[in-house]
């Protein structure tokens, strides 16, 4: 499997039923799975002799809050041997649990530790779910859009009770957020405007 | 009457406060006697939330995060980033730019890399390389000040080139650095490689075989330390590394000082490259001529309200990037550093993953030093060559 192209066809004919779409771009090749095809699709590309995508290189989340199905899970993957890289995704909802993949690669320890502490997505299977890089005793899941940027608590020593407490953040000012778009290219009030008149129309 | 005892294994905190832990690190190691049992390293005691604030910021303003992450070779992180940025926006980046930032990155890896080796030979009991190491460390800092402005954290690369172009004199003086260095190389080689007790230290411990360096996400030394050569300077090339020889060292036995020795001749390496790009380097512009992308100098600021305009909006709103995906990654001298890129058509990133290597590195510990004595947990720790500003982003 040199190429790109080699790879992709590849991939869509062996695993035809289990791929939803794929794509090349940017030298790397994008499939799309169904949440439970993970492991089968994990399993094949890693040790199929013509793809070996024997490194997993990171797993992370997308979160798009306004779709029903938030979640975007990205795998991304390292073929040593064909010189290739791959992004696997699928898209999950809130509350759903996902297979770990562990039990195929060891490295998979920690970024599924991460995934589960920015953004609360729980995974079957794992040997030790805990947060990682967040405080002992945190709560909520900072990269999710939702979380604010500048947290809900924050630390401080209290000299009475000799002990670090946690209290609401107060900022002395507030975050501030401008919209610096131009207004001729459309900022969002003006879109809005634009988008009703034409309604109109 | 017989005596019985009841052993109980022992719990120790290692950090997060020592000087072996390289940073922040807790790592609680479960003792029987004096061999670890197992070892849970927590990390995230320097978390700053990276990747959240950049999502908040645009993507000028997001570059020196990236010097934070491994602060001892903070433009190699910018490197990333700003590739991940220029292949979206399928921008040209000017040759002298490329050799700048090619050059720049290789500095970076000797500056690790010194950090790394002698601080490595401290955690065993050798002082003195730390002290010699550091000076060339001071000497590499201040063509870092001198292009970019401050020692560390340098906001130097762009995507389409770098911030400015390098001072009058400092070409030369990179140049009368790179012939001096190898000396200081071989001084360290004559206190580390052949000495016994830093090999009784090192040789043979933390042993890595090359399919547990695959099934356990490592890169750069970590992996050719192993014996697999896996260089993304070669196998993928970015900017101008395709127009460069190099060799790439690779170890046999995947041991610390297999490590070590891969460490060293990086360092030789690099100065080739550094040479080569000083050779190769020609005068010309250093950034895009992308007027939408790069700010406009100084100079036509005070004579076109164009240019105003654009140097106003570039630094308020900051440029537009298309809707698109990207992972890209850079050989960090830590090992395979990468930005996992969404933009959504704004001026910010809708979402930058970073792929931090020493995470997945310092991961393994636990198979690492399972088994080794106490203190080999100093030895095998320097030679993965943790910083927490990457680990915990």
């Amino acid at each position: 499997m040199k190429t790109l192209i080699d790879l992709e066809k590849k991939i869509n004919s062996e695993l035809a039923s289990k791929i939803n779409s794929t794509l090349t771009k940017h030298n790397q090749i994008y499939v799309e799975i169904d949440k439970d095809d993970l492991i089968d699709v994990t399993l094949f590309v890693k040790t199929n002799k013509d793809l070996k995508f024997r490194q997993l290189i990171d797993i992370t989340v997308v979160d798009y809050p306004e779709q029903p199905q938030r979640f975007k899970v990205v795998y991304l993957f390292l073929s040593h041997e064909f010189n290739q890289r791959m992004i696997l995704s699928y898209f999950i909802t809130e509350n759903e649990v996902i297979s770990s993949l562990t039990s195929i690669f060891p490295s998979a320890n920690w970024m599924e530790r991460e995934v589960f502490d920015m953004y609360g997505v729980n995974f079957k299977d794992h040997p030790d779910l805990r947060r990682i890089l967040t405080d002992y005793g945190f709560e909520g899941h900072p990269l999710r859009k939702d979380f604010p940027l500048t947290g809900h608590t924050e630390v401080r020593y209290n000299e009475e009770q000799k002990k670090v407490i946690k209290e609401p953040v107060k900022l002395e000012q507030n975050y501030r957020n401008f919209d610096y778009e131009s207004p001729w290219e459309g900022t969002k009030y003006i879109k809005e405007q634009t988008d009703e008149n034409d309604k109109k129309n | 009457m017989k005596m019985t005892k009841k052993i109980k294994n022992l719990n120790l905190n290692f950090g997060p406060q020592h000087p072996a832990a390289h940073g922040v690190l807790r790592l609680i190691l479960e003792l029987d006697g004096e061999v670890v049992e197992k070892a849970d390293p927590h990390i995230g005691l320097l978390h700053r939330g990276t990747e959240k604030l950049i999502e908040n910021k645009t993507y000028m303003q997001a570059v020196p995060y990236f010097d934070r992450l491994d602060y001892v070779a903070p433009m190699n992180q910018e490197h990333a980033f700003a590739l991940a940025i220029e292949k979206i926006l399928k921008i040209e980046v000017p040759t002298r730019a490329q050799f700048i930032r090619v050059m720049f990155c290789e500095i970076g890896r000797i500056l690790s890399h010194i950090l790394n080796v002698t601080t490595q030979a401290l955690d065993v009991g050798a002082l003195t390389p730390s002290l010699w190491g550091f000076e060339e460390r001071e000497t590499l800092m201040t063509f870092y000040e001198r292009a970019s402005g401050s020692r560390l954290h340098a906001n130097y690369f762009r995507a389409g080139g770098v911030h400015q172009d390098l001072p009058a004199g400092l070409e030369d003086d990179i140049a009368k650095f790179c012939d001096s260095f190898p000396k200081i190389i071989n001084d360290l080689e004559n206190l580390l490689t052949d000495n016994r007790i830093f090999k009784q230290r090192n040789v043979d411990i933390g042993i890595v075989t090359k399919d547990d360096a695959l099934d356990y996400s490592f890169s750069g030394v970590m992996i050719r330390g192993s014996g697999v050569p896996w260089d993304i300077r070669k196998s993928q090339p970015y900017d101008c590394y395709n127009q460069l020889e190099f060799k790439i060292p690779v170890g046999k036995n995947g041991d610390c000082y297999d490590r070590y020795l891969c460490r060293i001749e990086e360092m030789k390496e690099s100065v080739s490259i550094i040479k080569q790009c000083l050779a190769k380097m020609e005068k010309g512009p250093v950034k895009s001529f992308d007027g939408k992308i790069t700010p406009p100098s100084k100079k036509e600021i005070k004579q076109s309200m164009e240019a105003l305009i654009h140097h106003f909006k570039l630094f308020t709103e900051g440029y537009r990037v298309p809707k698109d995906e990207i992972y890209t990654a850079v050989e960090a001298p830590k090992g395979e550093f990468g930005v996992y890129l969404i933009s959504d058509g704004s001026s910010k990133p809708y979402k930058c993953k970073i792929r931090a290597p020493g995470f997945s590195h310092l991961q393994s510990m636990d198979y690492l030093i399972k088994g080794h004595m106490l203190a080999d947990v100093p030895a095998v720790l320097g030679s993965l060559d943790i910083v927490f500003g990457e680990v915990d982003r």
